[in-house]
């Protein structure tokens, strides 16, 4: 070592960098390990085992619980997407239009969709709308309803998503298309709404997810026990019961759902990265 | 070179044209012709408005004033079907702006099939035959992205022929381009003025310009300085503007040299 190099070594006084920076880590573990085991032997297992994981319980719920119960979630969930899809798609394009009204519709549309709470949508589905439009019934019953309150939630959301995404689509895109002879729309159903779509979906998908969770609030529009999804479902079996163990059963239900939702979405955003390079 | 095209019919009709970005006076009335298999080259410094006025001609931009003909229709006429008379005008991007959702096939069938109506065989068979002239008949089903810069302005090029356009507008088509890959999309554009298409090329390649251009057209400050054949306005300008433009390009360092000393006539004035 050259006297230069050893002028550039810090002065050993006690540990090092590295040592110093491994001995927090070593702290940091040794407290979460310690808080870990403390919750553990502090909680009583038995009590728990017994409100919550009873297995006779747990057996008698099948196979309802998926053929009834997660059934009718997936159903919900999947057309108040469908809804949610369309009406955003719809209110994402007026957001763009060169119309002043239309993005005005649009603006105030998403700004009350977002802010209420989901739960306050359905109230006013199953109360408002038929105060309001006496005689006329929503298509599909309770069905309808739920599709129509989780779209009309889910389209804020879903409007503000596709509008990033169209805006995310390069301007030489249009250009290109309408320099073909491309008619505006035309350009955007076969060139800019592909491209946008790819950008979103994991976004989309995400709120999808978020649409399994806002499922449960169909109990307050009112439903029959062939309408009951998980969480209803776990709910009224657990005061048949007197026990928890279905919420514990509805829950895994949903986490069935949305774990492999979550593994498809970070996926797709890992892929998406990769198409960007 | 020059001398061999004679106009008979002019494609591109461009009369007293402005256009103007808010404050900006981008153009500040440009009279131009290129008449029809004429080749003709824009040049001039960036904010001439060289590419603006060629967005002008197929209306990607809207022009403030005045009217702009190409093949006898005025597009500058508010009941014009636009989208009818751009698919007669092909247009290639300095970004070559390639779907890049699609295969290199799809880009060049989609707007056959969506905007022509042909048929599945016929936009297939005319793709074919178009990426065949571009040299790149076997990249047929790679994706953009696979492509490089030079490919991909090949297949921007074959895209916009296919649809049989009368006049082509180039805009810096091989200012993207890495150095080594600028000869082959030159070489593809050198072989449709030689077929005979009309075209309207906005570039910095000189080169190109000299050999290949019926006309060059100098461009500064949103009017036209100068319009003649190549060799005139390249080698020959007769204006003080051009030939500072030309001496900047061909020699960056002299161009420095003459920029400071017009500066200190500019501060003795």
């Amino acid at each position: 070592m050259t006297e230069a190099d050893t002028a550039l070594q810090p002065k050993r006084k006690g540990l090092s960098r590295r040592q110093k920076r491994s001995l927090s880590r070593g702290v940091q573990y040794l407290v979460f390990v310690a808080a870990v085991v403390a919750f553990a032997a502090t909680a009583d297992w038995g009590r728990l085992k017994n409100q919550f994981a009873q297995g006779d319980i747990a057996r008698q719920m099948f196979p309802d619980v998926i053929t009834l119960a997660l059934k009718n979630t997936v159903l919900y969930t999947v057309t108040g997407f469908a809804v949610g899809l369309a009406l955003g798609m719809v209110i994402a394009l007026m957001r763009l239009s060169s119309v002043g009204p239309y993005r005005w519709v649009a603006g105030v549309y998403i700004e009350i969709f977002r802010g209420l709470p989901a739960l306050l949508i359905f109230i006013f589905i199953g109360v408002a709308v038929p105060l309001a439009f006496p005689g006329t019934e929503i298509v599909g019953g309770t069905y309808g309803k739920v599709a129509l309150a989780l779209g009309l939630v889910a389209a804020a959301y879903m409007a503000e998503t596709i509008r990033a995404g169209i805006q995310a689509v390069p301007k030489g895109q249009m250009e290109a298309a309408r320099s073909l002879g491309f008619s505006p729309a035309r350009a955007m159903v076969s060139i800019i709404i592909p491209q946008a779509f790819r950008i979103i979906l994991p976004p989309l998908t995400n709120e999808l997810v978020l649409l399994f969770k806002d499922s449960s609030l169909v109990l307050f529009l009112g439903v029959t026990l062939e309408e009951r999804e998980l969480s209803k479902y776990g709910r009224d079996l657990a005061s048949q019961t007197a026990n928890s163990t279905p919420i514990l059963v509805a829950g895994l239900c949903y986490l069935l759902i949305t774990i492999p939702l979550g593994f498809v979405v970070r996926r797709m955003e890992a892929k998406t990265q990769e198409a960007v390079k | 070179m020059s001398e061999k095209t004679i106009v008979d019919r002019s494609e591109i009709q461009v009369r007293d044209l402005h256009k103007s970005f808010g404050d900006n006076h981008v153009l500040r009335g440009i009279d131009m012709e290129v008449g029809r298999g004429e080749v003709v080259c824009v040049i001039g410094p960036s904010g001439s408005g060289k590419s603006t006025l060629l967005r002008c001609v197929n209306l990607l931009e809207e022009p403030s004033k005045g009217q702009v003909f190409v093949g006898g229709t005025e597009l500058t006429d508010p009941d014009v079907d636009i989208d009818a008379v751009r698919r007669r005008i092909g247009m290639v991007f300095q970004q070559f702006n390639l779907f890049p959702h699609l295969t290199v096939t799809e880009n060049l069938t989609l707007p056959q099939r969506r905007v022509l109506r042909r048929g599945k065989a016929e936009s297939a068979r005319v793709a074919a035959e178009n990426l065949r002239r571009v040299g790149l008949a076997e990249k047929a089903e790679a994706y953009p992205s696979s492509l490089s810069g030079g490919q991909q302005q090949r297949v921007a090029i074959a895209r916009a022929l296919a649809m049989g356009p009368e006049v082509m507008l180039f805009d810096e088509p091989t200012s993207a381009l890495d150095p080594e890959l600028v000869g082959d999309v030159l070489a593809v554009m050198r072989m449709l003025a030689d077929e005979g298409m009309t075209m309207m090329v906005v570039t910095h390649e000189m080169t190109f310009a000299r050999e290949v251009a019926d006309r060059v057209v100098f461009m500064d400050g949103g009017v036209i300085v100068e319009d003649g054949a190549p060799e005139q306005v390249i080698t020959a300008p007769r204006h003080e503007r051009t030939r500072h433009f030309l001496s900047r390009l061909l020699d960056p360092a002299m161009a420095e040299v003459e920029e400071e000393s017009a500066d200190q006539v500019g501060k003795s004035e």
